[in-house]
């Protein structure tokens, strides 16, 4: 269930390179699984801007954004005490009660986000995760303390070597033949692309989409699926490996 | 004083003019987390076409200034899933006025659609303006005669249900579009559809949109869907629906000076799903502010 509230802003730091994790304090009850999403109102932006859930509790909850445009930057330059109109509790977001005993998080860029309560839900529930977190470079990488501190191993891959192993997130995983036996996938869709094409696996894969509303209404980010046409933002983001049309 | 704020379309009885645009509603289960669709004047159903579709490649919504893009391309289940399943559904949870949209790529297509939701709904739209699909779709309603044709198309295959035409504002004049519907049978009009834009992503130098070019909705077209309601209701005697860039309730008093009997909100919903109920909550206040008894006073009022 999809609820329109007013959250008051805890905290809005700078974790790395562009990168954002903001705590909102407010009604996060619609908020349920990790993999969802929020949809966020900017003063002097047309569309809401769609940002994962990091992280969250009945009343709070963290968001970590990429400043890539105006509307991030605005949202950057937000000081705690200040409000925000956000849609809250939209997407299927991951369900973990199929994952195997030994799952993979993998994640590129800010898109890892969602990996972190993940990765707390799953240990919750008796599994421990391994993760596997890609970035450009050592100055952009968020997450890996936190997920190490929560006892997931964490292997780090930036593209230019600067931290962990140089190349992409999907290489190294391949290269040093991490066993596992689900994946829980998250980030741009050349990386899940290369994350299905690693192993045959079964898992879910969040996906990123342009979109407008981000409650089901406008169609303007379905994807088709071998199940007919999905909206990302209702159905999705999260597909299971089972439907992707790839 | 108790402000009437009914209206009729064809002898249809409208609690409210305000009913959200085709195409931002779904089947109109999408805004029940939100508010009672019952609230609403009427539920206008996504575009429908002869067969399933699912549309343009993505991306396929894009932002702009005070509006945004959209070249969805009319995704919908085809008219027969409309008819079996999206109607029952929401005839499950609402029970107000029903306005189905049809789309076609061949006149054959819109009556075949026509004749078969005739009696289902209460208003059925023809949409001859629809900018996002390759043929069809707008082509028709960019020509008086075609426009013409599909109208008469429509009513030759409905008996029961009154036909509006949903004008295209890509157009030079539009009123001539309007008289050739009226003189071609419609009952009603709505306008206007979305006005064809583009943006350019100036880091990946390419167009946002995958189809490049797209229509243009939101507050930003509001002046323009407002002068083309109001020259057409000068000209036609036939009601006219008055949809583009209605943000809030003081657009709603502004359309019907125009010469709106009711108004469509579009874009608006997907920034603010409580769009329409804001507006129909706000709009008795306003009525009252402006001296305004009875809603229908002000349809066409605007010398």
């Amino acid at each position: 269930m999809s609820k329109l509230c007013r959250f008051d802003i805890l905290e809005n730091r700078q974790v790395a390179k562009d990168t954002y994790s903001i705590v909102l304090f407010g009604d996060c009850s619609s908020v349920t699984r990790p993999g969802q999403f929020v949809n966020i109102a900017l003063e002097g932006h047309y569309l809401r801007r769609p940002l994962s859930v990091c992280r969250a509790s009945t009343e709070s909850m963290t968001l970590v954004y990429k400043v890539v445009g105006s509307g991030t930057y605005q949202l950057s330059q937000r000081k705690p005490g200040t409000g925000l109109d956000i849609l809250t509790g939209l997407g299927n977001g991951f369900d973990i009660t199929e994952s195997g005993e030994n799952p993979l998080l993998i994640g590129g860029g800010a898109g890892a986000a969602p990996l972190f309560w993940l990765a707390e839900k799953l240990i919750e529930a008796g599994i421990m995760p391994r993760a596997a977190i890609g970035f450009n470079s050592a100055d952009e990488v968020f997450l890996a303390a936190e997920l190490a501190q929560l006892g997931v191993p964490v292997t780090v891959s930036t593209l230019d070597g600067s931290m962990g192993a140089r190349g992409l997130v999907t290489d190294t995983v391949g290269r040093i033949g991490l066993k596992y036996d689900y994946v829980f996938a998250c980030g741009p869709e050349p990386m899940l692309r290369a994350v299905y094409g690693l192993s045959e696996v079964d898992g879910q894969y969040s996906f990123e989409e342009r979109m407008a509303c981000g409650f089901g209404a406008c169609m303007g980010c379905s994807c088709e699926t071998k199940y007919g046409p999905k909206r990302l933002c209702k159905e999705g983001p999260v597909l299971r490996r089972g439907e992707i049309k790839w | 004083m108790v402000r009437n704020t009914q209206v009729s379309l064809c002898g249809i009885k409208l609690k409210n003019p305000v009913m959200p645009a085709s195409g931002v509603y779904g089947f109109g289960g999408e805004y029940r987390d939100f508010y009672d669709p019952n609230i609403l004047g009427a539920v206008v159903l996504k575009g429908t076409t002869a067969r399933p579709r699912f549309g343009n490649p993505t991306p396929r919504v894009a932002e702009c200034t005070s509006g945004m893009l959209n070249s969805v391309g009319l995704q919908n289940p085809g008219i027969d899933a409309v008819i079996s399943q999206e109607l029952p559904r929401l005839r499950e949870f609402y029970h107000g006025p029903v306005i189905a949209n049809i789309s076609g790529f061949s006149v054959e297509e819109y009556a075949s659609c026509c004749g078969k939701i005739d009696g289902l709904v209460d208003i059925i739209e023809v949409n001859i303006s629809c900018p996002n699909v390759e043929r069809g779709g707008m082509g028709f309603g960019t020509d008086p005669e075609l426009a013409a044709e599909v109208t008469r198309a429509a009513k030759g295959a409905t008996a029961k249900t009154p036909v509006f035409v949903k004008l295209s504002p890509n157009v030079a004049d539009i009123t001539e579009i309007g008289i050739a519907c009226q003189e071609a049978g419609a009952d009603g009009l709505t306008l206007i559809n979305t006005l064809l834009g583009m943006r350019i992503d100036i880091r990946t130098k390419t167009p946002v949109l995958a189809n490049k070019i797209g229509g243009f909705s939101g507050s930003a077209i509001f002046p323009v869907a407002l002068r083309m309601v109001y020259e057409v209701s000068r000209v036609v005697h036939i009601p006219v629906i008055g949809v583009g860039g209605i943000s809030k309730a003081e657009d709603v008093i502004e359309m019907m000076m125009a010469g709106a009997t009711a108004v469509q909100v579009g874009s608006e919903n997907l920034r603010d799903p409580m769009a329409c109920y804001r507006i129909i909550e706000k709009l008795p206040n306003l009525m009252e502010k402006l001296n305004i008894e009875n809603l229908v006073d002000i349809i066409n009022i605007a010398e």
